[in-house]
């Protein structure tokens, strides 16, 4: 048994291996065929990608697809298609900051500031993902329409409380919410030689990384989650109540959709304006997806994704359109899923002649 | 199997989703700098917000500025593209980055920019910096600021004289700040030389994350619906989204006004005719003035504002045929503005 999960991850590696390469050389080829010089192209990236400053803001964009492609990715483990990250985490940021900048948490001791606004944000991001539940589980409506159409419930609502007199002041042509104080900040991490410090908050970051890993493969909840997912009416016999797991997974992932912009409102922004980055719950998608659903993979992939994001940046400045980056991302993904499957169907394979083998050595024994 | 195609699915659902970003964040990003020849003393750098160029607006009217200034002052320039999902950071990022590679002056388009100019412009303090649209107090930042609700008043106020209906449409991008800006210099002109008049006003997002800027599709249902109304002049404020607006009024040969830059001269053919005016927003001489203003050395920090006094905002007269029976009335109206005998609201 051990034997076999082991080759399951060593199917996975090399899976997301062949992608990586495959995603490369397509690239390579676009850059080509485009009258791009390849090799100048991929240089640049790396050079300025490993600058302080760019590995920073690698590393806290990557903190935060990290959390949003977990938060995709605790739905994904029993097919809930939560497309609604991206309005769950922007609601949520709003008015945990519009609750960190009012006056009643302001006046709260530090360390406590910090706690109800990430509860705060938590909770929000659970209500909006766990309506999308409850209508799947009451009604019957999928949560791919709902959790989108609550995306834009989401950015009306935003935008209606997000106005003078309401919950946000006017700063020139800005529209923002009263700023988080010192006491409600977290202070980032410094890096050497680099303007910008590491998010302090990719300790929560790294927190849930390890409760969704050991969630999922060490808990009763984990196994019904998962056994739900692979077939719903097996679970249902074998006494798993299905309804329930579909709210608390939307629920959870809400949780911890939630949290994916907090690392940045407390840690560099430290209020929620008109700037606020949007379509992260989008990239979260695909970095599930790269990430197998795996704590570890998805890390990984979080780390790619921000890096190329952020090397993009550079190619800009020397004529070369940014856009291939798109390009590499997308063929990560889709070569990825249609590795994985080829891969998988090769294992199956061999798992099949070495039982075949093993059954007939043992005939052949016993008819010897 | 189920598996397969569910995993199958997600995977084309987010790849439609990176295409779409890619293919809206590629709009017309040729490429920026040319040899042009001769000494160039000064590297020009301008970054955009989201969006970028192409929208026929906002963002081109300050590629427009650019090119002259590669063309008449025959530096060199550069301008960079913003991402979706931007953070803080990263804009930093861009504007540091062409500070270190030896840009100056540098650019930025959009208020979106503030806190960014603040922090590069400290530290690089020989850089000059301009920022559109935003007032950034640093000695080496000049702000440019626009009268656009000045420029609003008076296309108002034509809109008013056109119409048959005594009925016109206002269109907004994002329900922002700015945006209500043109709202409301329009309401009042409008109002100005015609009190009974109905404004229909209809944002294409009530949002703020940018979309209502790039919507064509969304700007010709909601003009196709205030002419339904009975609207027959619909004034736009909306960037790409007004391309749809121009496109729904023409085709009803009702009248559309465009804005920022001079759209009658970039509407197709057969809508022309029906573009009455433009409200221009001279982004275009902004961007060339401070970078000329650098070039001789005599730029100064601090804010300008371009307003119908010094022309860097005002109406288009571009489409003679049908602007000449008003262009007299919004002359005397332009003339009351600048002596500040009318005080233009900026806020609805």
């Amino acid at each position: 048994m051990r034997r076999v999960a082991s080759s399951g991850l060593a199917l996975s590696v090399t899976a997301a291996f062949i992608a990586l390469v495959f995603a490369a050389l397509v690239t390579v080829g676009v850059l080509i065929v485009t009258g791009y010089p390849p090799v100048q192209t991929i240089e640049q990236m790396v050079t300025y990608g490993s600058e302080p400053d760019s590995v920073v803001n690698t590393i806290n964009r990557a903190t935060t697809f990290f959390l949003s492609a977990i938060a995709v990715a605790i739905g994904f483990q029993m097919k809930l298609f939560n497309i609604g990250v991206d309005g769950q985490y922007r609601l949520a940021a709003f008015l945990a900051a519009a609750a960190g900048g009012s006056a009643f948490v302001a006046g709260l001791p530090p360390g406590l500031q910090q706690l109800v606004i990430i509860v705060v944000a938590m909770l929000v991001g659970g209500v909006w993902a766990g309506i999308a539940g409850v209508l799947k589980v009451t009604r019957g409506v999928s949560e791919v329409i709902s959790t989108i159409m609550l995306n834009f419930i989401g950015g009306g609502v935003i935008s209606y409380l997000l106005s003078p007199g309401r919950l946000a002041i006017r700063e020139g042509n800005n529209l923002t919410t009263r700023p988080i104080g010192p006491d409600g900040q977290v202070p980032g991490i410094p890096f050497p030689d680099a303007n910008f410090a590491v998010y302090g908050l990719i300790v929560l970051a790294i927190v849930v990384g390890f409760l969704y890993h050991a969630g999922v493969r060490r808990t009763r909840f984990g196994f019904d989650l998962r056994a739900t997912g692979l077939s719903a009416p097996a679970a249902l016999a074998s006494g798993v109540d299905v309804r329930r797991m579909t709210v608390a997974a939307m629920l959870l992932s809400g949780l911890v959709a939630g949290l994916v912009g907090i690392p940045q409102l407390l840690g560099d922004a430290h209020r929620f304006a008109l700037d606020f980055p949007v379509g992260i719950g989008f990239t979260g998608i695909a970095i599930a997806l790269l990430g197998r659903n795996n704590a570890l993979g998805i890390a990984l992939s979080a780390l790619l994704f921000a890096f190329l994001t952020e090397s993009a940046q550079i190619l800009d400045l020397n004529e070369i359109p940014k856009e291939i980056v798109t390009i590499t991302q997308a063929v990560v993904v889709l070569s990825v899923v249609v590795v994985y499957e080829v891969v998988h169907r090769f294992g199956v394979r061999i798992q099949r002649q070495a039982v075949g083998r093993q059954l007939a050595t043992a005939e052949g024994g016993a008819a010897a | 199997m189920r598996r397969n195609r569910f995993v199958t699915m997600a995977a084309a659902v987010c790849t439609a989703a990176l295409v779409t970003a890619g293919a809206a964040a590629c709009g017309g990003s040729e490429s920026g700098s040319s040899g042009g020849g001769g000494e160039k003393t000064l590297k020009v750098g301008l970054a955009y917000d989201i969006g970028g160029r192409g929208d026929k607006s906002f963002n081109d009217s300050a590629y427009a500025g650019l090119q002259r200034v590669e063309k008449e002052l025959n530096l060199e320039i550069k301008d960079l593209e913003a991402k979706d999902g931007e953070t803080n950071a990263d804009k930093v990022q861009r504007l540091d980055l062409l500070a270190k590679s030896g840009y100056n002056p540098i650019i930025a388009v959009g208020f979106v920019y503030t806190e960014a100019v603040t922090e590069v412009s400290k530290r690089h303090p020989d850089v000059k910096f301009g920022i559109v649209d935003s007032l950034v107090e640093s000695p080496n930042v000049s702000s440019l600021l626009f009268a656009e609700h000045e420029a609003s008043y008076l296309v108002g106020a034509a809109a008013a004289l056109k119409s048959k209906t005594d009925t016109i449409g206002f269109v907004g991008g994002d329900h922002v700040p700015l945006i209500e800006k043109f709202e409301a210099g329009y309401m009042a002109g409008a109002k100005k030389v015609n009190p009974d008049i109905e404004v229909k006003v209809k944002y294409a997002n009530e949002g703020s994350d940018g979309k209502g800027f790039k919507d064509p599709t969304s700007g010709k249902t909601i003009a196709q619906g205030q002419i339904d109304e009975g609207a027959d002049v619909i004034y736009h404020a909306s960037g790409l989204t007004g391309v749809g607006v121009i496109e729904a009024a023409a085709a009803k040969k009702k009248w559309a006004i465009g804005v920022d830059s001079d759209q009658y001269l970039t509407a197709p053919a057969d809508q022309k005719p029906y573009v009455l005016t433009s409200a221009l927003k001279r982004v275009d001489t902004a961007v060339f003035d401070f970078v000329k203003s650098v070039s001789d050395g005599t730029v100064k920090g601090g804010p300008t504002t371009f307003d119908l006094k010094n022309d860097g905002v005002g109406y288009s007269t571009a489409n003679k045929e049908a602007i000449k029976d008003v262009q007299a009335r919004l002359d005397e109206l332009k003339k009351q503005i600048i002596d500040g005998e009318i005080k233009v609201p900026d806020k609805p």
